[in-house]
């Protein structure tokens, strides 16, 4: 069987090794190409040397997308991360209708971004009207923090899940052995829980921080980039320079953009990754 | 092989539009697959076919109806595909890098252009620029005709007839900015005796902020424009942005809510108000009649379109703004049997018995041609009566705004200004400073 499997492991992997080429590698490298093109449909590019990167760096409102992209992945990873892992907690310890709280939490989930981005902007510009505050598309302060809200609502529940698992693999032996030797509660919590749950972690960090930092269509329905950029996201930008302006460079300066969106994406999560595996520890 | 290959691709379009969710989608993915097939197995290839890609949502039944009826009476297949509402410059740009691409696109004037002009087909030679009435309709790039306007639309301010003579008034009573605001603010003084607001709210919503960003925005172009004789520039002065303006104030405090809601407010909030009767006047166009006439809506004689009044030249003579954003271009890229193929059927569409007739009465259009049948929309009809009567139509010059991004940002700062976070200076700034820089960005490289 072994011996099988060392001799054909080709045919195996062919399938998924092509559809990743057709899919991820043959794109990626055309879109390399093209970030230093101008065009309008991509087989008919121009070359521009590097021009759209030189533009993309006197970008102002790239900038400022990135400082706003930054500033929301880290609230929200914190916010979400800290909310799911303490709802999972309180989930495991065997309380009535644990299910049944595990599914609801759990349903924001299901929803897609685009109509929950709309009903929250209904339901916010509501009790900013109520409160006669500014509405979400008037203030990027309040756009901010109405994207905190619905991306919290949307995925604690999903990283609750996670780390119910990741708690519940944890050996009733090694929580027992504790007890009896007398640890508290909370150093239970920090010294056996928290670093057995480590690789549910590194996962939902990472998932977070994606998540958070490719934000594209919660910002779209919720705030729209209103007013004038303020509250406008990364992925939000490079949509905005392909499509607000006619003319083949336009494409060319969000293709740009999309690479070095790409490369700052793949750098946070090598580095997330690396420093929370560091972490985990062997059961 | 080839079959294979139309089944695939039939089956994609099928999955991606069906992805849509939308009744109106799902109907040229049938379409779709049922010309493919057509197209692979019936039709010989050297016969070419259409592949029409739709900008108007609102019409794709109708035009999937001619396209099976032109299929009927001539064996070349037609496709129709309508590109969802908002997404049709995305929809186009994937289409056209397809080898399979639209044959039959269409861009909404001289800054649409600047995308496609190397994808268009010079249609000065062909028949379908001999049935344009006017020129004026031909979208020209250099000497070449690049595009061809299909479809001729006016806006103003639909007016409820019956609301506004419980008010007190007709609509010969409003012949100048004067008068609308007379009337405007006696309404609102009187809101809650009658029971209705003078304006349906102006929502500054993506939905239908292009109303005001865009159309409204059109007139003290038009006017400047007028004035120095020109018909687009790099840079705009604003010499009558303080007629915006009054027009502005005036369609928001004498509205249905607070001016500070109207970031939250849709297109459909705003139609509803007025189909509810709780507005007299709502600034729209000649495409909204099927939404207000109908079994439950309005009838004909309820309703009427006046000109927007801003207090700027001979009002006395103004007209509704009568004009076009729809131009037909031919992909140049095409096969010539395809390229062929589609300058016959949009001189069928045109020129045609059954074509003028579904163009007028399916999708209530007036068409440039010659042989145009008249269409039973009320306001079209009523701006042929405007203009028979000697007064002069509006024309659209938002066509050569520099960008979506000016839209965008005049769109922006007019929201602030009504909510009280920014001030009448940012439109300003918005609207000349905005204008200059975006067309050097447009323009530039």
């Amino acid at each position: 069987m072994e011996k099988a499997i060392k001799r054909y492991w080709p045919i195996f992997v062919l399938p998924t090794f092509a559809a990743f080429c057709i899919g991820f590698v043959y794109p990626f490298l055309q879109g390399l190409y093209l970030s230093f093109c101008k065009f309008i449909t991509v087989d008919n590019a121009t070359f521009n040397d590097f021009k759209n990167y030189l533009y993309v760096f006197q970008d102002a409102d790239f900038g400022h997308s990135f400082w706003y992209t930054a500033g929301f992945t880290v609230v929200s990873t914190v916010l979400i991360n800290v909310a799911a892992f303490a709802i999972a907690l309180a989930l495991t310890r065997k309380i009535r209708g644990t299910n049944l709280f595990r599914s609801v939490f759990f349903m924001p989930n299901l929803i897609g971004g685009i109509v929950l981005g709309y009903i929250w902007q209904v339901l916010l510009n509501c009790v900013l009207s109520l409160l006669e505050k500014p509405l979400l598309s008037l203030n990027a302060t309040y756009g901010f923090w109405g994207l905190i809200i619905l991306m919290c609502w949307q995925q604690i529940g999903y990283m609750m899940i996670i780390y119910i698992a990741g708690l519940q693999s944890i050996p009733e032996d090694y929580l027992e052995a504790a007890r009896i030797d007398g640890a508290s509660e909370r150093t239970i919590l920090w010294r056996i829980k928290i670093p057995n749950v480590m690789p549910s972690i590194t996962i939902c960090m990472f998932l977070t921080l994606t998540n958070s930092f490719k934000l594209f269509d919660q910002n779209l329905a919720l705030t729209g980039g209103d007013p004038n950029h303020a509250s406008e996201m990364l992925a939000l930008n490079i949509y905005n320079t392909f499509y607000a302006r006619a003319g083949a460079q336009w494409k060319g300066y969000g293709q740009a953009k999309a690479v070095i969106f790409c490369l700052l994406v793949i750098a946070l999560s090598c580095i997330q990754l690396r420093a929370t595996r560091s972490k985990e520890v062997q059961q | 092989m080839k079959r294979m290959l139309a089944l695939l691709m039939a089956l994609a379009m099928v999955f991606a539009l069906a992805a849509c969710g939308s009744e109106a989608a799902s109907a040229p993915a049938a379409e779709a697959e049922a010309s493919a097939a057509e197209g692979s197995a019936a039709a010989p290839a050297a016969d070419g076919s259409v592949y029409y890609l739709n900008f108007k949502p609102e019409q794709d039944e109708a035009w999937q109806n001619l396209a099976k009826a032109y299929t009927a009476e001539t064996g070349v297949p037609v496709t129709v595909v309508t590109a969802a509402s908002g997404t049709y410059e995305e929809t186009l740009m994937s289409e056209m890098g397809k080898s399979e691409a639209p044959t039959l696109f269409q861009v909404n004037g001289p800054v649409g252009l600047a995308n496609w002009k190397d994808y268009c087909y010079d249609l000065s030679g062909s028949k379908i620029y001999g049935e344009l009435t006017s020129q004026d309709f031909a979208l020209k790039d250099g000497d070449a005709v690049a595009g061809i306007a299909y479809v001729i639309e006016s806006y103003g301010i639909i007016t409820n007839k019956t609301l506004l003579e419980k008010a007190g008034y007709t609509i010969d009573d409003i012949q100048s900015f004067a008068d609308l605001k007379k009337v405007a603010e006696d309404i609102t003084a009187r809101k809650d005796e009658l029971g209705f607001a003078a304006f349906s709210s102006a929502g500054m919503d993506g939905s239908s902020d292009w109303r005001f960003k865009t159309h409204l925005a059109n007139l003290p172009i038009y006017f400047e424009y007028k004035d120095k004789g020109i018909g687009a520039t790099d840079a705009i002065e604003g010499t009558y942005l303080s007629n915006y303006k009054d027009i502005w104030d005036l369609y928001t405090n004498n509205s249905t809510c607070d001016p500070k809601d109207l970031a939250g407010k849709t297109g459909d909030d705003s139609r509803n108000e007025f189909l509810d009767s709780k507005a007299v006047f709502f600034q729209n166009g000649s495409w909204e009649y099927g939404n207000l006439v109908g079994e439950g809506k309005f009838t004909d004689d309820d309703l009427a379109m006046i000109p927007i009044y801003i207090g700027v030249g001979d009002e006395a003579n103004q007209g509704l703004c009568t004009g076009t954003e729809n131009y037909w271009c031919v992909n140049k890229n095409a096969a010539e049997a395809d390229v062929q193929a589609t300058l016959d059927f949009i001189y069928w569409c045109v020129s045609s018995e059954a074509g003028t007739k579904a163009m007028a009465d399916d999708m209530g259009f007036v068409i440039p041609f010659k042989g145009a049948q008249e269409s039973p929309n009320l306001f079209v009809k009523q701006d042929a009566a405007y203009t028979a009567a000697g007064k002069t139509p509006v024309s659209w010059n938002f066509t050569t705004m520099p960008s979506e991004e000016w839209k965008n940002g005049v769109g922006s700062a007019l929201t602030a200004y009504s909510a009280g976070t920014g001030d009448w200076d940012g439109v300003v700034s918005a609207f000349v400073d905005g204008w200059a820089t975006e067309y050097a960005a447009a323009n530039a490289g």
